[in-house]
């Protein structure tokens, strides 16, 4: 039972950070119609951004390389990137595919995927690097002592990032002007521009704060597992997290996360060991995919019937 | 009139649909009889085109029942329609925009080819003679309303007129025994409306294909409809000869108080 | 003479609808096939047969594949690799465990398993589309690599699944030498590409494109859904069957799943995508430019920025360059290298008397 409880919740803690990308994908899908494939690639070009002004800051600025200003600073730098990264976007791809079908747009997202992932190895170069938040990931110890149950520290300090970052962005979206208008664009393009909402400054907004979430999860992943290539692989894992959840719905990203984090690790656990292991690899996929025979539209989604 | 009015050919009763909280149709009755011109008129949102979809099998109504040629009909999709001889077009083009007028009229033929796709893969014999043995047939459809200059064309680039034309040309090309047209005529200019008004009295005529229309122009409703029924808030409030339902308080009402 | 169809007229409806109806593309089509055919193999050194000209027709044929599922029947996929993996270790694994298995045979039964499978992972298909389904066909993807490593059976116990293509010998003959591989392939593919060319220009690539443009209207026209979807399903994963068939035991001889992974299906999407989607010929300019454009860039690069900048900076130059090529090409020319090809035709049958 221990031990079924200690997979569960190490899983759950993990849906949170699958979630956390997903919410990226969310973001922009709700704001663009987009469906951008390059969410994944975005994670990893932040986190090599990240260790990379990490590696020369100290050099550039004459600083221990484990001062706080150092830590701040390139994560600031990276901010900045991924800000420039979301207006060129906007620009360069979207605004030319503007009214495009969603399909035309999913593929050229997959082509800034490979735009952005060359970009990131060609100037940061494609060594795996490992990133060090500060915190061990070693197991909680009064959980141990009393309960005999090992939860990362780790694993709980990402799942506290995820989850307040989660609460910010609702409460940007309720309460502040630029939020308001974002829904407003969410329901209806149309209507929004012809009140005067302007998009693409909404989009480039969008992309931002996309890009801003993309750090986080970049760095939470990359301190996990280290900050190389294989974290653009873990990043598709939002995708199975979105069709569980719906595209367009932030609570549905969390639960589908915790729903795809949970039942990956106990398939890999239970499951994996009769059929050779390494399943995470693809389980995700196939849960939502039987997922989607059964419901559609998602947990979340309503049911839609074509209008002709 | 040359042409005979039937018996019932469709037959709907106590026919509700419903989107989540939205009553499209409530409670409605009415046939259509074989050979007829039947329209179906009333106010925007007033479910016109929900009840063509009920009737070919794009909506399932959640109560009431259909009869087809006497027989009850189970929850029947599109293609089983089609099958029984149900051709369409509707209110917004539904061409295939990849492909040209001549692909998409000859989709319409789909129903009576019969070769399947290794025969089509190897082609020369029995694909390419039935292919042309169909080409005959819409040729004679494309002959028939006059857009032999664009066979040719991707739809895309038609003018809305002419889309509106193919659109009737494919249905057409089905030989179909019942034609449901949803609003052939909107957006067309005078000419454009003679012209189809034209198509459409003419298809009854020579063929016999019982129409089902649905039309916002009353001049053109009241001039070439057998019988009509009218719709306002997915209720039927009036149905009839032109006459009749001209000359009904209630649709009067209905009409005053809309915008029309 | 030259390129004018004003003169020739059609006077029946079959010479109406030939794949080449102007009578210089006829002929323009015969000496294309004559110099691949017949110039190519005699003229060509080995390295051109092995590095490009088989890879390429390997790779035409994978992307009719997808153009078929995806351009036609409008089914994004992101699975093909997946689905020439299938085709690779199945013809392996007939041949090696039935004696005396014609190779052609092999060939055939490789696509038709390729293509079962297909069918089920095109099942999701009735219910979802677009994006949906392209995650859904990631499924495919990881799942097959997955299993054909997983399961020692596929590979007949090699470690991580690799296999050695056994000799390909068709009526006693052997095909040992690059030039018979060469002429193999190319039949097979011309073959295969004449084939999908006569669906899509009959009714059953009007069901795919119908269902593609618009399903409720497909549907209402009396296409059944599934059955022109599951169809477009199992056609395109037989010839993505047959071309990782194909990619085994003509091309690169040695294969492992792993080889078949997500950045090869995404190769083969972006070969529609710049030859042209809903195109066959398309499939082929694609899949040239594909192949080509890394070898090209290989020896251009270092000129261009000294040679100082290694291996690395040339393959993540490479990365840019293809995702920008897709981006570009679908802002600027969403109809590919094929359609560019028709431009450019349309223009010489003016000339030279523009009007
Ligand atoms: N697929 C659908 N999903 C949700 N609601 C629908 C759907 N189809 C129709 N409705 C709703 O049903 C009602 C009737 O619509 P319908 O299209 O049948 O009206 P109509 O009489 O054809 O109107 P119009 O003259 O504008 O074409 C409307 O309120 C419409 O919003
Ligand atoms: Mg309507």
């Amino acid at each position: 039972m221990q031990f079924f409880i200690e997979v569960l919740v190490g899983g759950l803690l993990s849906g949170v950070m699958y979630a956390l990308v997903a919410l990226g994908f969310v973001l922009i899908y709700k704001a663009s119609g987009v469906f951008n494939f390059a969410q994944g690639a975005m994670v990893f070009f932040a986190a090599l951004t990240f260790v990379g002004f990490q590696e020369v800051l100290p050099g550039w600025l004459g600083l221990e390389a484990d001062s706080s200003v150092v830590f701040w600073l390139a994560f600031l730098l990276a901010f900045i990137a991924m800000i420039v990264l979301g207006i060129a976007t906007e620009r360069i791809v979207l605004r030319p595919l503007v009214n495009q079908p969603h399909i035309t747009l999913f593929m050229a997202t997959i082509g800034l995927t490979y735009v952005v992932e060359g970009l990131a190895q060609m100037t940061w170069g494609a060594n795996v690097r490992g990133l060090d938040l500060g915190i061990v990931d070693e197991p909680i110890a009064w959980l141990m002592d009393n309960y005999e149950i090992g939860v990362s520290k780790f694993d709980l300090f990402a799942a506290g990032v995820a989850a307040s970052l989660v609460a910010l962005l609702a409460l940007l979206f309720q309460y502040t002007k630029v939020g308001r208008a974002l829904r407003a664009v969410a329901d209806d393009h149309q209507a929004a521009l012809s009140i005067g909402i302007p998009l693409q400054t909404i989009w480039r907004v969008v992309w931002a704060v996309a890009g801003f979430v993309a750090l986080v999860a970049g760095m939470i992943w990359g301190a996990r597992n280290g900050v190389q290539f294989a974290l653009t692989f873990t990043a598709l894992k939002a995708l199975p997290v979105l069709i569980l959840g719906g595209f367009t719905s932030v609570p549905g990203a969390i639960v589908g996360g915790l729903i795809i984090g949970a039942s990956e690790k106990l398939a890999e656990v239970y499951v994996g060991p009769f059929v050779g292991g390494g399943i995470e690899g693809w389980f995700p996929y196939m849960l939502a995919l039987a997922f989607l025979l059964v419901r559609p539209e998602g947990l979340f989604g309503e049911k839609h019937i074509d209008r002709v | 009139m040359a042409r005979q009015i039937g018996d019932v050919i469709v037959d709907l009763q106590n026919i509700s649909l419903r989107f989540g909280g939205v009553k499209a149709l409530t409670d409605i009755s009415f046939n259509v009889k074989e050979h007829e011109i039947r329209s179906i008129i009333g106010p925007n949102g007033a479910g016109k085109s929900s009840m063509l979809n009920v009737i070919n099998g794009v909506y399932h109504p959640q109560e009431g029942q259909i009869f087809f040629k006497g027989a009850l009909r189970k929850k029947m999709e599109p293609h089983e329609a089609a099958e029984q001889g149900i051709a369409r077009t509707f209110q917004n083009i539904a061409l295939f925009k990849g492909m040209t007028v001549l692909d998409n009229i000859m989709t319409g033929r789909n129903l009576k080819m019969k070769c399947n796709f290794l025969q089509h893969a190897l082609y020369w014999g029995a694909a390419q003679k039935e292919e042309i043995a169909h080409r005959i047939k819409v040729e004679e459809v494309i002959e028939f309303l006059e857009i032999q200059d664009i066979r040719k064309t991707p739809v895309g680039r038609l003018p809305y007129g002419l889309q509106k034309r193919v659109e009737l040309a494919r249905a057409l090309a089905a030989e179909p025994h019942i034609l449901l047209l949803d609003e052939p005529m909107a957006g067309m200019n005078v000419e454009e409306k003679q012209d189809m008004c034209r198509f459409i009295l003419d298809v009854n005529d020579h063929y016999g294909t019982t129409i089902v229309l649905i039309e916002h122009d009353m001049g053109v409703v009241m001039d070439i409809s057998d019988r009509v029924v009218v719709l306002d808030y997915g209720k039927k409030i009036g149905d009839g000869v032109p006459e009749e339902v001209k000359n009904n308080p209630e649709v009067i009402k209905a009409y005053l108080g809309t915008s029309h | 003479m030259l390129y004018r169809e004003a003169g020739q007229f059609k006077a029946t409806y079959a010479e109406d609808s030939q794949i080449f109806p102007i009578r210089q593309d006829k002929i323009g089509f015969w000496v294309l096939m004559l110099v691949f055919g017949v110039a190519v193999p005699l003229l060509s050194n080995e390295y051109w047969l092995k590095a490009i000209l088989i890879p390429v027709l390997i790779f035409s044929l994978a992307a009719i594949g997808l153009n078929i599922l995806t351009g036609y029947a409008g089914q994004l996929s992101l699975g093909s690799a997946a689905f020439m993996a299938v085709g690779a270790f199945a013809a392996y694994n007939f041949i090696l465990r039935i004696e005396g298995m014609p190779f052609l045979v092999a060939l055939v039964l490789a696509g038709l398993t390729a293509a079962l499978v297909g069918i089920m992972f095109g099942l999701p298909s009735l219910r979802i589309k677009g994006f949906y389904l392209a995650v859904a066909t990631l499924a495919a993807q990881f799942f097959i690599v997955w299993a054909l490593v997983k399961f020692p059976w596929f590979s007949n116990n090699s470690s991580s699944g690799v296999v050695t293509a056994q000799d390909v010998t068709i009526l006693g003959y052997t095909f040992v030498t690059p030039e018979s591989k060469y002429v193999l392939t190319f039949l097979i593919v011309a073959l295969m590409a004449l084939l999908a060319k006569n669906m899509v220009r009959s009714s059953t690539g009007r069901a795919w494109m119908a269902v593609r443009d618009m399903d409720v209207a497909a549907q209402v026209i009396g296409f059944r859904l599934m059955r022109t979807k599951l169809l477009a399903f199992a056609v395109s994963s037989f010839y993505c069957g047959v071309a990782g068939a194909l990619y085994a035991y003509t091309y690169i001889g040695t294969v492992e799943p792993e080889g078949f992974n997500l950045d090869l299906s995404f190769k083969i999407l972006f070969m529609i995508i710049i030859g042209g989607v809903g195109s066959i010929m398309g499939s082929f300019l694609g899949a040239a430019f594909i192949v080509l454009l890394p070898i090209f860039l290989d020896n251009v690069v270092p000129v261009i920025f000294g040679d100082s900048l290694g291996a690395g900076f040339v393959s993540n130059f490479q990365l840019i360059v293809f995702g920008g090529l897709i981006i570009f090409f679908l802002i600027v020319e969403p109809h590919g290298l094929a359609r560019l090809w028709q431009i450019a035709k349309e223009k010489l049958r003016l000339w030279p008397f523009p009007h």
